[in-house]
C-alpha cells in the first residue's frame, strides 16, 4: 500500500462496488419484487452498515466508559457484573389479601422487587362503592380504598428490605402517604424506605388517560411530592417518567423516547420553577420504557436515553451532581405485542424484548405474561414471565460484560440518529412553548394515532407479519387463565364500610377540611395528606376534596 | 342520491383509559366511508345508550379493556331494549376471555373481535350485517 492511498476512500469505494455490483446484482436475481425493509416504528434500515456510517465518531464523546459521561454505555461502572437488574413483576389483584399471598409467592421464587398494580377505581381515585366502580373492583389490580387495605397488602413484608414500585398517577401523593404510614406502623423510619412512584402526569394526558385533575393543579401536586421526598423520604423515587404507555398507544420508539425525555425537561422546569436546586431533587427522577419487538432499533433507544438526558441535565440545567445525570430506568415488555392467537408464542416475543432491554442496560424489568391479552397473569404464566428473567440473567451469558452491542456499526449508528431526531423534537415542542403547551395543542397525542393508525394499516397489508395473526395462523385450544373470585366485590365493599364505621369520623372531616384549605394557600399538600390518610379518610374522600378545590379535566374528544 | 351511510358509535365503557384500539377503529370505520361517533373515555350505559339513540346510529362498538364487561354489557342491552332501540346493532372489542364470549352472545351482542382482528374484516363484517 502506498504512503498516500486514504482508508476512507478505500472504503467507500469497495463499498460502492459492493453494493451496486455484488448485492444489488444478487438481489435482483433472488428476489424481483423491491421490499421494504423498516422497523417496527417504520424507519428504513440499510442493507449494510459499515465505518462509513459512523463518519467522525469519536469514542469518548459518543460512549464514555460505563459510569462515566455521557453514560451512553451505562450509568454505573460495573452494571451487571456487581448487580443484576432488579426482577420486579407488576403484579396486584383481587382484595389486598389475594395480593399480599401473591407477593409473597413471588418474593420466594426469588423476585427482588415488588410492584403493585392497582384496580382501575384507585387509579381514578375513587372508592369501590361509587357508582362507577362497579364491574371493576379488584379486576385490573388492587383494590385500595384506604389505609387499612395497605396494611393487609404489605403484611408480613418487611418494607426496610424490599422496595416496592407502585403504579399509581394522579392519586400518587396519596398512596405514597398510605405506604409511608404503613412503614411506620412497622417501626421503620421514612427516611430508609425505597421505591418508586409513578406519579408521572403527563403521560397521562398524552396516552394513558387516567387523569383527574387539569394539568396545572397535577404539576403542582407532583412538585409537592418532589419537595416532601427530597427531604422526608430521600431514598424514593419521586417520580417515573413514562414511555411505556406512549408505545402502548401506538407511538414509534423515537416518539417513546422523545416525548418522555421531553415530559421529564418539563418536570425539571416546573421544579426549579418551586426554587428547588437542580441537584436536591434530579437524583430521584427515574424513568420507564417499553421493550417492543425490534430488538436493535430498542437497544438503541435505551442507550441514546441515557446520553440524551446526561446532556440535557449538564447543559441545560447545569446539573452538578453525577447522580443527576443518570438515567436511570425500568422496563416493561410491551403489552401489545402480546397475541391472543397462539399465545404461547407470546413467551417468545417476551424473551427477545426482554433481551434487548438487558443488553439496552436497564436497572429493572417487568417481563409480561403469555396470557395477558385474556386477563390478568395466571400464577402458572407469571412465573414461566419470571423465570425467562432468570435465563436471560443466568444462562444466556450477555450479562458477562458491560454493553456488548457497542461498537457495532448499525447500533451506534442507529443510536445517534436517536439522539439527533429526539433533539428534532424537543426543539419544536420547545417551539410551541413547552410540553404541556403541545400537550393542549393535541400534538404528542396525534403524532402518536397517526402512528398507530399507520402501524395498523401495514400490518393488513401484510407489509408487517404478525406471526399466527396474519400469516401462519392456526386454531389453538383455549389456555387456562385467571379469574378474579365474584367474592371480591362483597369482601371489599365490606372492609370499606367497616372503616367508615371504625374511624374516628370527627378527625377524619377535620383531616379532609385541613387538606382542602392547605390547597386553596397552596401549601406543600404531603403533610395534610397524611394526616388525612393516618385517620383512615379514604382515597375517594381525599381526591373528591381535592376536587373541590381544582376541579376535573376533561379530554377534548378527538380521533 | 348517494345510498345513505352507515352511522357508528364507538363507545368505551368502563374506568380504563386504552383508547387505542378504539381510535384506530375510528379511523378505519371513517376511511371506509362510515359516519364516526366517538365517546371519549369512561361513559356508564346510560350515557352510551343515549348518545345511540340521539345521534340515531345504526352499529354500537363497544370497547373495554377493563375486566368490567360481565357487569356493563349487560346494562347496556338492557338499555337499549327499554328505550326500544334493539334494532341497533351492538359489537365488541378489546380483553374479554374465551369463556364469557358466549354469554356476551347471548345477550344480544352480535359480533366479538379480539386483539389481532383486522379493521377490514370489521368494516366487511358491518357491512355485511346490514345489507341483510
Amino acid at each position: 500500500m502506498k504512503k498516500d492511498e486514504d482508508p476512507k476512500k478505500d472504503l467507500e469505494s469497495g463499498y460502492q462496488h459492493w453494493k451496486n455490483k455484488r448485492y444489488s446484482n444478487s438481489l435482483r436475481k433472488s428476489s424481483p419484487e423491491k421490499k421494504e425493509f423498516t422497523t417496527i416504528s417504520g424507519k428504513e434500515i440499510k442493507e449494510l452498515y459499515t465505518l462509513l456510517d459512523l463518519d467522525g465518531f469519536d469514542y469518548q464523546r459518543e460512549l464514555g466508559f460505563p459510569g462515566e459521561y455521557p453514560y451512553t454505555r451505562g450509568i454505573h461502572p460495573t452494571m451487571y457484573r456487581a448487580q443484576l437488574w432488579t426482577m420486579r413483576q407488576f403484579s396486584g389483584f383481587g382484595t389486598a389479601e389475594d395480593t399480599n399471598q401473591r407477593y409473597k409467592y413471588l418474593l420466594s421464587h426469588g423476585q427482588t422487587g415488588l410492584s403493585v398494580a392497582f384496580h382501575l377505581p384507585t387509579l381514578m381515585g375513587i372508592d369501590s362503592d361509587h357508582p362507577l366502580a362497579q364491574g371493576e373492583i379488584g379486576k385490573c389490580g388492587v383494590a385500595i380504598d384506604s389505609l387499612a387495605d395497605m396494611e393487609i397488602l404489605f403484611n408480613g413484608i418487611p418494607l426496610d428490605k424490599i422496595t416496592t414500585s407502585m403504579t399509581i398517577n394522579p392519586p400518587a401523593a396519596v398512596l405514597w402517604a398510605m405506604y409511608i404510614a404503613v412503614a411506620e406502623k412497622q417501626g421503620i423510619s421514612p427516611k430508609v424506605i425505597s421505591g418508586t412512584i409513578q406519579n408521572d402526569i403527563l403521560k397521562e394526558y398524552i396516552a394513558q388517560k387516567t387523569f383527574i385533575f387539569p394539568p396545572q393543579h397535577s404539576m403542582k401536586l407532583i412538585v409537592d411530592t418532589f419537595e416532601y421526598g427530597a427531604k422526608e423520604v430521600p431514598r424514593w423515587n419521586t417520580i417515573s417518567i413514562s414511555g411505556y404507555h406512549i408505545r402502548e398507544a401506538g407511538s414509534t420508539a423515537l416518539q417513546e423516547l422523545a416525548f418522555t425525555l421531553r415530559d421529564g425537561i418539563e418536570y425539571v422546569e416546573w421544579t426549579l420553577e418551586r426554587g428547588l436546586d437542580v441537584d436536591e431533587f434530579a437524583p430521584r427522577l427515574s424513568f420507564f420504557f417499553n421493550a417492543h419487538n425490534d430488538f436493535f432499533e430498542e437497544v438503541a433507544k435505551f442507550r441514546a436515553a441515557r446520553k440524551i438526558w446526561a446532556e440535557v441535565m449538564r447543559e441545560r440545567f447545569k446539573a452538578k451532581n453525577p447522580r443527576s445525570l443518570w438515567l436511570r430506568f425500568h422496563t416493561q415488555t410491551s403489552g401489545v405485542s402480546l397475541m391472543a392467537q397462539q399465545p404461547y408464542n407470546n413467551v417468545i416475543r417476551v424473551a427477545l424484548q426482554a433481551l434487548a432491554a438487558v443488553m439496552g442496560g436497564t436497572q429493572s424489568l417487568h417481563t409480561n405474561s403469555l396470557d395477558e391479552t385474556y386477563a390478568l397473569p395466571s400464577e402458572e404464566a407469571v412465573t414461566i414471565a419470571l423465570r425467562t428473567q432468570q435465563i436471560i440473567a443466568h444462562e444466556s451469558g450477555v450479562a458477562n460484560t458491560i454493553d456488548p452491542l457497542a461498537g457495532s456499526y448499525f447500533v451506534e449508528k442507529l443510536t445517534q440518529e436517536m439522539v439527533e431526531e429526539t433533539k428534532e423534537y424537543f426543539r419544536k415542542i420547545d417551539e410551541m412553548g413547552g410540553m404541556l403547551k403541545a400537550i393542549e395543542l393535541g400534538f404528542p397525542q396525534k403524532e402518536i394515532a397517526d402512528s398507530a393508525y399507520a402501524y395498523q394499516k401495514a400490518v393488513e397489508k401484510k407489509a408487517k407479519i404478525i406471526v399466527g395473526v396474519n400469516a401462519f395462523q392456526m386454531d389453538h385450544e383455549p389456555i387456562p387463565i385467571l379469574h378474579i373470585d365474584e367474592a371480591v366485590p362483597r369482601q371489599q365493599l365490606a372492609r370499606l364500610k367497616q372503616v367508615r364505621q371504625t374511624r374516628n369520623n370527627s378527625r377524619a372531616k377535620t383531616s379532609l377540611k385541613d387538606l382542602k384549605k392547605a390547597a386553596e394557600d397552596e401549601q406543600n399538600l404531603m403533610p395534610y395528606i397524611l394526616a388525612c390518610v393516618k385517620v383512615y379518610a379514604t382515597l375517594g374522600e381525599i381526591i373528591d376534596s381535592l376536587k373541590e378545590i381544582y376541579g376535573e379535566y376533561q379530554e377534548p374528544i378527538t380521533y | 342520491m348517494a345510498e345513505k351511510k352507515i352511522r357508528v358509535l364507538i363507545a368505551k365503557p368502563g374506568l380504563d383509559g386504552h383508547d387505542r384500539g378504539a381510535k384506530v377503529i375510528c379511523r378505519a370505520l371513517r376511511d371506509a366511508g362510515m359516519e364516526v361517533i366517538y365517546t371519549g373515555l369512561r361513559r356508564t350505559p346510560e350515557e352510551i345508550v343515549n348518545a345511540a339513540i340521539q345521534e340515531d346510529v345504526d352499529v354500537i362498538g363497544l370497547s373495554i379493556l377493563s375486566g368490567a364487561h360481565n357487569v356493563l354489557f349487560p346494562k347496556i342491552m338492557n338499555l337499549l331494549m327499554e328505550k326500544e332501540a334493539e334494532d341497533i346493532l351492538v359489537l365488541a372489542g378489546g380483553i374479554i376471555p374465551d369463556k364469557d364470549i358466549p354469554k356476551m352472545k347471548k345477550i344480544g351482542i352480535a359480533e366479538i373481535f379480539l386483539p389481532g382482528s383486522s379493521t377490514q374484516d370489521i368494516i366487511q363484517w358491518i357491512e355485511k350485517r346490514l345489507s341483510k
